[in-house]
């Protein structure tokens, strides 16, 4: 599959983002555009489920390192959830697991941000 | 002694981020026949897209008139793909190792690609010559990778 999309999920004060193809210097502005939409609406409780997501390159995870610091000052936070092997990587790398939270299910990154109401 | 063989390759591509998909799927294909797995395959075709975005946002500055030169040439041995421009070139204080935190204070994410070219790849050599010829050459070597 070619090209790169992303979907939302709305639960109560969480925000689900889903993307999937490939993450890139091409594709970072629908990924960037969805972010700057809740923020917008103050929804600030991310959760970003990486499940089908194919690649990403370092464009893709400077959108991550761009919205972090607004988000967590309004009191949010941007967790990720299933990222697949290859993906994971491309994060480990440039040291993003110290930064990020990162889960396995969609549901514990829901969890957590539960836990801290 | 025995001759060794090299396969070669160019491709000449117009400096857009919409190409990046298809420049990746012609390295990762010639990675896989030049005998690297998947894993390696996929980090080599990594390696390339970050060097191709910085010569599209910096050196051309999204001027999608310029075009970018890519020339593979592998062996039984080593892997090696280089990237002409003819742009400006970037400063080579980019090549420092990114502060994370910094980079996330400042909502800059430059020098991220770089280093993860650097990660990826055995070895990444500039040149530089502004307005004339730049070049980065990414070199993986195929014996014991993945």
């Amino acid at each position: 599959m070619s090209g790169f999309d992303v979907s939302r999920n709305d639960v109560d004060q969480i925000s689900v983002l889903y993307l999937s193809g490939f993450l890139d210097a091409h594709t970072t502005p629908k990924f960037e555009h969805a972010l700057q939409t809740l923020i917008k609406e103050d929804r600030v409780k991310v959760i970003v489920n990486l499940k089908d997501l194919d690649y990403i390159s370092s464009a893709g995870l400077g959108v991550f390192m761009g919205f972090i610091e607004e988000i967590r000052e309004k009191g949010g936070d941007i967790k990720l959830s299933n990222l697949s092997p290859k993906v994971f990587k491309v994060f480990d790398l440039l040291g993003f697991p110290a930064l990020y939270q990162i889960f396995d299910a969609e549901d514990e990154a829901k969890t957590k941000f539960n836990e801290t109401k | 002694m025995k001759k060794i063989r090299k396969s070669r390759y160019k491709i000449r591509f117009p400096s857009r981020t919409e190409n990046l998909e298809v420049v990746r799927d012609f390295v990762h294909r010639l990675a896989l026949k030049a005998g690297f797995k998947s894993e390696g395959a996929d980090q080599i075709s990594l390696a390339v897209d970050e060097a191709c975005t910085n010569v599209i946002k910096h050196a051309h500055q999204y001027n999608a008139r310029r075009m970018i030169d890519l020339n593979v040439i592998y062996d039984d041995k080593k892997f090696e793909i280089i990237i002409t421009d003819k742009g400006k070139g970037f400063d080579p204080k980019l090549l420092e190792k990114p502060d994370l935190s910094k980079y996330m204070h400042e909502a800059k994410m430059g020098g991220l690609g770089i280093h993860l070219m650097k990660t990826l790849m055995d070895e990444v050599n500039y040149s530089f010559n502004p307005g004339s010829k730049n070049q980065v050459s990414l070199v993986k070597y195929i014996h014991g990778t993945a």
